[in-house]
């Protein structure tokens, strides 16, 4: 483990826990543009972040210590999937750690301590959102991890970095199931990151809310690390989307220094255009009711499964 | 050495027990001595099974039984996994029933001891037998001292029916058992494991030996068909039974299966195990959809263990398919993944069950829908059994991650299977086991959700107390074993790979050279290193910790819950165990018989009632009963009742007889 990985790693983390809110940022300030309305600043989530921080902390009476405990706990999972994924370089220290099996393993616990502060106070709502969240959590999983099986699959390799590493490896190479695999993925990112057309990120109030239903009885610090968390959990899927479909850019191993002043720009870029198309889709489409989200997550699924069955028919 | 000293503990179980009968009734007795003893010499039977790994196997007559027919007893590496399965799992399980058997329940405490200890002595002599006369009767100890434990609230009629139907299970599987060895011994009779493995068998004859074992070890492991007293037994017995059973007893037939399939046949064609797989990959989906729609605690988890069963079957047929076909690395990672499960299985069920255990003492419930908030009246109980929960819904870094990623390698690596279509038919095998493992992430979070968290949803919950220190004493080792099997793959493997070797003639080795880091496939190809994981994730929740409260502040108030500013909040307004079950049952409709009672608009007292089940009991169960006992009715006509009728019949028989030999 040499310095510079290690250096890498933790420049990686804070990269990351920096840069996520800003992505969100980015995502509203396109939407609002595509919407015709004037746009907040790049650095709202920020402002709101820093605001509740300040603010004191508001516990409902019956609320456990597993209530507290749950936003440090999802945080914490976040930034270590952060630090797992490639986003910046292949083979730092930690990606031995967790192939990508893992890191879904590692989203998985983020959900399900989220689902169990939710439901901790006992109110309807929290509830009824964990339940959802959870419906969404158990028919959005298998359909990643069938999309990252075709990826390994390809590249004979289930560690995040060395899909990455074994893409960028050879000729720009278009493969038909990775066709498949990336509208399917594009779905699952949708379901779990609360987005239009499965959740709606703007709303509160309304019976049909899934991600906002389970933060209601949230405030203050433990709120900010909620919303902090869920602007991570964007931006790792977005990184795992990049790592799985468009590595070009990532530094390699041993590329040193000089490796990062390309990957940075690189990721910035791939940033600013993914947080435009996600804009555009939430522009464009309308939310679904509730139960069409299985249905929604269900042709995901079925998608990678196909785009898996072309792997193996044509062994591309 | 290790064989008889296993033995020697086995029979000091068996005298425990028969000690428990000298003061029958006394709590103080059983409870507080014997059942403390019976859990150290569990564990004394852990730590012997784990220093027998790397030991050669060992034989031994013991001549006792029918005086041509004395006991052949081995131990070698398979035994040796599934003898610390059951120390370690009856440690935990002993320490909490020394707190849990009271007064005044059904059986005397004394009798319940002697049932319980022979019921693991019986379990230990399967593990050991060498012979079919030794495995039957210790089968059949286990199977009968576990029927007593079930009906031990004899006087609910519910529980003896629930206990009958295990007992006409038990024994159709026994019976598929015993023809299967009679199929193994070839013509010859020696019914000795030696002279099995000896016999050469016709294709025909071996598939004829696996698939009468895979009925008869699938009806007590509880595959789907098999597995309809599993949901009915598991709730009706006393929940350290239940773990038990759960836990160890079903265990014991995924061992029979691996016996007789890797030793006593030895070469398995690969097409066995495709059915196996199907049928492993069926229950495990219908376990767990059928997890997530039960309001009661314990039947919940029973279907939990059909779908952990699934799991372990599925890794069992793909051992089988990638043995058959000669890959023999394949072979020893989906082997290994298959024990890891079990032992896995083993510790976190039965965590679970003692967990409800735990929850039926305080509050006397069963039924999801009378519980909730009981982590702040029984918070040891919530926090171990938490520990259980993630294991079981398969979350790293704890243990049922670690052979949920190892089935899902063997898995992916399969490109080189040599028959395209087994080769398409694969990955889709891979997506039915990620959708049950998201499943039962699903099942879980209601688990738990609905006892422990939220508002209780009756007012007699208040007084709810917390476990007893022996409960949780017992509860802690079980949550232990769950973090110690989640930390410390590497280490466990090595013990499994001498068992791989043994069985496949093929190890995993451990390619990577730190001892932290789990690299079953080729360099590189994938690791994991649940250490690390844990390490800088608790780094990483401390530094937020530190940071936020350093930076910022530390104040909180309490005041009252605000959903949404509506104001009277109560505990009928959280979601109900059935409406936490409803996306599943609406998702998976197909598979469930629905029963809906929905008031009409008039009704002055409306009731709104859903019971949900299973369509395989209505299809083919009820159908089958009622044959049964219809040609039992035709029998019927027979018995008059008159003792000149009976005679006659003797001596038309007799007639009959002398006829057929002259």
């Amino acid at each position: 483990m040499s310095t510079f990985g290690l250096l890498a790693q933790v420049l990686e983390i804070i990269a990351a826990v920096l840069a996520a809110p800003l992505l969100l940022g980015w995502v509203n300030q396109c939407r609002a543009w595509l919407q015709n309305r004037s746009a907040p600043s790049l650095l709202q989530p920020w402002r709101g972040i820093r605001k509740l921080f300040h603010k004191d902390a508001v516990l409902a009476e019956n609320a456990s210590a597993l209530f507290r405990t749950a936003p440090y706990v999802v945080f914490g999972t976040m930034v270590l999937a952060a630090a797992i994924i490639p986003s910046m370089a292949m083979h730092l220290p930690l990606s031995i750690a967790a192939d990508s099996i893992a890191l879904v393993g590692l989203l998985a616990t983020a959900r399900v301590f989220l689902a169990l502060a939710a439901m901790d106070v006992g109110t309807a709502f929290g509830t009824l959102g964990a339940r959802r969240e959870m419906m969404i959590g158990f028919l959005a999983e298998p359909a990643l991890l069938m999309v990252i099986f075709v990826a390994a699959m390809i590249s004979h390799t289930t560690s995040l970095a060395g899909i990455a590493e074994s893409l960028t490896g050879q000729d720009l190479a278009l493969y038909p199931s990775a066709a498949f695999t990336a509208v399917a993925f594009l779905l699952v990112l949708l379901a779990e990151n609360a987005r239009i057309p499965v959740d709606n990120p703007a709303t509160h109030l309304e019976l049909t809310m899934i991600h906002e239903a389970m933060l209601l009885e949230y405030s203050a610090r433990h709120l900010a690390l909620m919303e902090w968390a869920a602007a991570l959990k964007l931006f790792n899927y977005a990184c795992i989307g990049f790592a799985l479909f468009v590595p070009w850019g990532l530094a390699a191993e041993g590329a040193g220094p000089a490796g990062l002043l390309i990957s940075i720009p690189a990721l910035g870029l791939k940033l600013l255009l993914a947080g435009a198309g996600l804009a555009l889709i939430e522009t464009v489409s309308a939310k679904l009711r509730v139960f069409r989200a299985s249905e929604f997550l269900a042709t995901a699924f079925l998608l990678a499964v196909l785009g898996l069955l072309v792997h193996l028919l044509l062994g591309a | 050495m290790n064989l008889s000293f296993c033995i020697v503990l086995l029979a000091a179980w068996g005298a425990i027990g028969i000690a428990g009968l000298a003061r029958a009734r006394s709590i103080e007795f059983v409870g507080r001595l014997l059942f403390p003893l019976g859990a150290l010499v569990g564990f004394a039977l852990a730590l012997c099974a784990l220093t027998s790994f790397a030991l050669p196997p060992e034989q031994l007559v013991l001549p006792i039984g029918l005086p041509d027919l004395p006991f052949h007893l081995r131990l070698d590496a398979l035994s040796s996994v599934f003898l610390m399965l059951l120390g370690v799992t009856s440690t935990g399980v002993s320490l909490f029933a020394a707190g849990y058997f009271r007064k005044g329940e059904g059986t005397p405490p004394g009798l319940l001891c002697l049932q319980y200890h022979l019921f693991l002595a019986g379990m230990g002599l399967v593990l050991l037998a060498d012979d079919a006369y030794s495995f039957m009767v210790g089968w059949e100890t286990m199977a009968i001292s576990s029927y007593f434990l079930v009906v031990s609230q004899h006087r609910l009629p519910e529980i003896r029916r629930a206990g009958f139907l295990y007992f006409v299970m038990a024994h159709v599987g026994a019976l598929c058992i015993l023809l299967s060895f009679g199929v193994l011994q070839g013509g010859d009779w020696q019914l000795t494991f030696d002279s099995m493995r000896g016999t050469k068998l016709t294709p025909f004859t071996a598939s004829l030996a696996f698939f009468l074992a895979l009925i008869g070890f699938g009806a007590k492991a509880g595959l789907v068909p098999l597995h309809v007293w599993l949901p009915e037994a598991h709730p009706a017995a006393p929940s350290p039974v239940s773990a038990l059973m759960s836990g160890v007893m079903l265990k014991t037939a995924v061992y029979g299966v691996l016996r007789v399939t890797f030793d006593l046949i030895g070469d398995p064609a690969w097409w066995w195990g495709l059915i196996a797989l199907a049928l492993g990959l069926f229950s495990a989906f219908y376990g767990v959809i059928f997890a997530a729609v039960q309001t009661d605690m314990k039947r919940l988890l029973a279907w939990s263990s059909i779908e952990n069963i699934g799991v372990i079957f599925t890794g069992f047929g793909l051992t089988v398919i990638f043995q058959g076909l000669g890959m023999g690395a394949l072979a020893a990672l989906a082997l290994i993944a298959t024990l890891y499960h079990c032992l896995n299985h083993a510790v976190m069920k039965s965590l679970l069950f003692l967990g409800t255990g735990a929850v039926l003492h305080a509050t006397g419930q069963r039924n999801l829908g009378r519980l909730g908030g009981l982590i702040h009246r029984m918070p040891w109980v919530a926090w171990l059994t938490l520990v259980g929960v993630l294991a079981i819904a398969g979350l790293p870094p704890l243990n049922g991650f670690v052979s949920e990623w190892l089935l899902l390698q063997s898995f992916l690596f399969t490109d080189e299977v040599p028959r395209p279509f087994v080769n398409m038919l694969l990955p889709v095998g891979a997506a039915v086991v990620a959708l049950c493992a998201a499943l039962a992430g699903y099942v879980m979070v209601k688990f738990f959700g609905v006892i422990f968290l939220g508002q209780p949803r009756e007012a007699a919950l208040a007084d709810a107390h917390d476990a007893s220190l022996l409960e949780r004493i017992g509860l802690g080792w079980l949550a232990f074993a769950c973090i110690a099997l989640g930390l410390l793959p590497v280490q466990v493997i090595g013990l499994l790979d001498a068992t791989s070797f043994e069985l496949l003639g093929a190890t995993l080795g451990q390619r990577a050279t730190e001892w932290w880091l789990l690299a079953p496939t080729p360099t590189g190809a994938a690791s994991y290193g649940p250490f690390a994981f844990l390490v800088v994730a608790a780094l990483i929740i401390t530094a937020t910790l530190y940071a936020v409260s350093r930076l910022y502040h530390r104040r909180v108030r309490r005041g009252p819950a605000w959903d949404c500013g509506f104001a009277r909040l109560d505990s009928r307004m959280q979601d109900t165990a059935e409406g936490f079950g409803q996306p599943i049952r609406h998702i998976f409709a197909g598979f469930f018989a629905v029963e809906r009672e929905l008031p009409v608009p008039d009704d002055l007292a409306p009731r709104y009632r859903v019971t949900v089940s299973d369509r395989i009991w209505r299809g083919a169960y009820e159908p089958l009963g009622g044959l049964v006992s219809r040609v039992a009715d035709l029998f019927a006509v027979l018995q008059r009742g008159r003792i000149a009728a009976y005679l006659l019949f003797s001596f038309v028989t007799l007639l009959v007889l002398l006829a057929l030999v002259l």
